[in-house]
């Protein structure tokens, strides 16, 4: 059967060609205006999953006015079914540094820090080793720009950008409202860049290998190439780069392990996509924007228990700030229990469905804005699997 | 001084004085305490000049900053969908049975708590937990007893 699936390898490459600190050195040679213009011109958006176009973001931060900015790289990575930027970390940790220290010079900032899950402290031993060498080289470079690390202690929103800097001032890490945005008053309120970790890595490997070689891949809404986690019932789980743009279809077919039902799109907040839609979905800004997170079920799990683990991590990681998302993660496990006991009609899906609607207008960030997209997707394509 | 105001005032000193050193701060009584005692959060708060409130406010937020009793190794397997679907109940309940304790609770040693977690970014290893901060990947009930039984010798 044919496919059209891409595998990459641009991320983890590390011949002497990307060396992180030649690639830097070649770099700063260069004017700042130059290289917003090859990130924009090479089509990068973010990678955590929100996909801002990175070059417009940096271009934004070096507009404001202001003695102190700062980069941030969110390493906070905690989207159930996601585990991609650990793999990053742990492989290629010098081109994060590096797309920092691009960054710092672009945008004007001299501190760079990088917020780590706590989850993944197991790492912080050898990546401070690293890191202090590379803020050596910096400093042998020339370059009034340092990095250091910053720890998460298991907080699944303080991915959300805004969140993430309460937690860096040490506060509780809820979300703040927006505007402003992080470029006008981001960490300690001045102009701040955040990216994620693999959008820091692509910025590295656009200045490498120029825009065009980046923009040859992908489609014209989603360029280039991106770093799939794959998991679930699939006989080859693992970390993938492919190009995006790929019907589902394709995935499944290489990854899938011939009974896939359904596959989640985007974590825990993406979208479940069943069977019979495998072959109009599109993996990328278009279609279904992920995170990288694909999670392959096939027919033996029950849809009920797959939701009912999202709805149970929701109610347990909303930050309980605002009350859309605090009370209505709540009421949408409860009453998805309900429905399952038989303690209310099949109907009542119905009302949950329009909590969902009520949420994704009224919450106050991502998290519980996202809850419908698992919620509405699975009740609507195996709604059967949660009344019986 | 006792050994919890010495052990703040040292990372008072290390982190600095201000709001934005709280986290690093409560995170260091945690590496060695194991948990946020009423003593370490009002000698944080006074360190910090912040009310104790606020520094309760701030650590009850986050999982990894208990303010409740903790055991020396604290275990949290991850019950998040891949691993529930590779068999974090087998792994939890093997754990449980072996220590004698269900998951929330502390051995009567104060040796081990064991927990259950938030997706730890394990999924294609799953099952996974994490005892204090290191990582174990790809277990089977019989793994994670051996796993238990290296820490309870330590």
């Amino acid at each position: 059967m044919e496919n059209n699936l891409k595998k990459v390898d641009i991320i983890f490459e590390d011949s002497d060609k990307c060396a992180p600190l030649k690639v830097l050195e070649k770099t700063l040679k260069r004017t700042a205006d130059d290289i917003i213009l090859d990130l924009i011109d090479s089509g990068l958006k973010g990678r955590g999953g929100a996909g801002f176009p990175t070059g417009l973001k940096w271009k934004f931060t070096r507009n404001e006015t202001s003695d102190v900015k700062y980069v941030i790289c969110n390493a906070d990575e905690g989207e159930p079914g996601t585990f991609k930027d650990r793999e990053i970390l742990d492989r290629v940790p010098e081109k994060i540094f590096t797309g920092m220290a691009i960054c710092g010079y672009v945008v004007g900032a001299k501190e760079g820090y990088i917020y780590l899950r706590g989850e993944y402290n197991f790492l912080l031993k050898g990546l401070l080793k690293k890191l202090s060498d590379f803020n050596a080289a910096l400093k042998k470079l020339n370059v009034d720009f340092q990095i250091y690390f910053k720890s998460g202690s298991g907080a699944y929103v303080c991915g959300e950008e805004s969140a993430l800097f309460e937690s860096m001032e040490g506060k509780r890490g809820e979300p703040r409202n927006k505007p402003p945005y992080p470029t006008v008053a981001g960490y300690n309120s001045k102009p701040t860049v955040i990216n994620n970790v693999e959008t820091l890595v692509y910025t590295t490997m656009i200045c490498h290998m120029g825009p065009e070689k980046f923009k040859a891949l992908g489609t014209s809404d989603s360029r280039g190439s991106k770093v799939f986690s794959v998991s679930g019932d699939t006989p080859i789980p693992g970390i993938y780069e492919l190009e995006l743009g790929m019907p589902l279809h394709d995935f499944v077919n290489e990854f899938g392990d011939g009974d896939t039902k359904a596959v989640q799109v985007g974590g825990a907040s993406g979208h479940c996509v069943p069977r019979k839609k495998f072959n109009d979905t599109i993996i990328g800004f278009e279609g279904i924007p992920t995170g990288g997170s694909m999670m392959i079920f096939n027919s033996s799990r029950s849809m009920y228990n797959v939701l009912h683990d999202y709805l149970e991590f929701f109610a347990e990681e909303s930050c309980g700030q605002c009350t859309p998302c605090r009370v209505g993660c709540q009421q949408l496990l409860k009453g998805i229990e309900a429905v399952k006991r038989g303690e209310r009609p099949p109907a009542y899906l119905d009302d949950l469905k329009k909590l969902t609607g009520t949420m994704k207008i009224a919450a106050k960030c991502g998290l519980g804005q996202s809850v419908g997209n698992p919620f509405n997707s699975i009740i609507d394509n195996f709604r059967e699997e949660i009344i019986y | 001084m006792s050994t919890t105001e010495a052990l703040v005032k040292e990372l008072v000193e290390k982190n600095g004085r201000t709001r934005n050193s709280l986290m690093p701060v409560l995170q260091g009584i945690v590496q060695q305490e194991h948990f946020l005692s009423e003593e370490a959060l009002i000698c944080v708060a006074k360190e910090l000049d912040l009310s104790a409130a606020d520094v309760y406010g701030t650590a009850s937020f986050y999982t990894f900053l208990d303010t409740v009793p903790r055991g020396k190794n604290i275990i949290r397997v991850c019950k998040t969908i891949t691993c529930h679907m590779k068999g974090k109940d087998e792994v939890i309940k093997a754990i449980s049975n072996a220590l004698k304790i269900k998951v929330g609770e502390t051995t009567h040693d104060n040796k081990f708590t064991l927990l259950s977690a938030n997706c730890l970014g394990w999924c294609h290893k799953g099952p996974v937990m994490l005892i204090n901060d290191e990582v174990f990947p790809e277990l089977t009930p019989q793994k994670a007893l051996e796993i238990v039984e290296e820490y309870a010798k330590k």
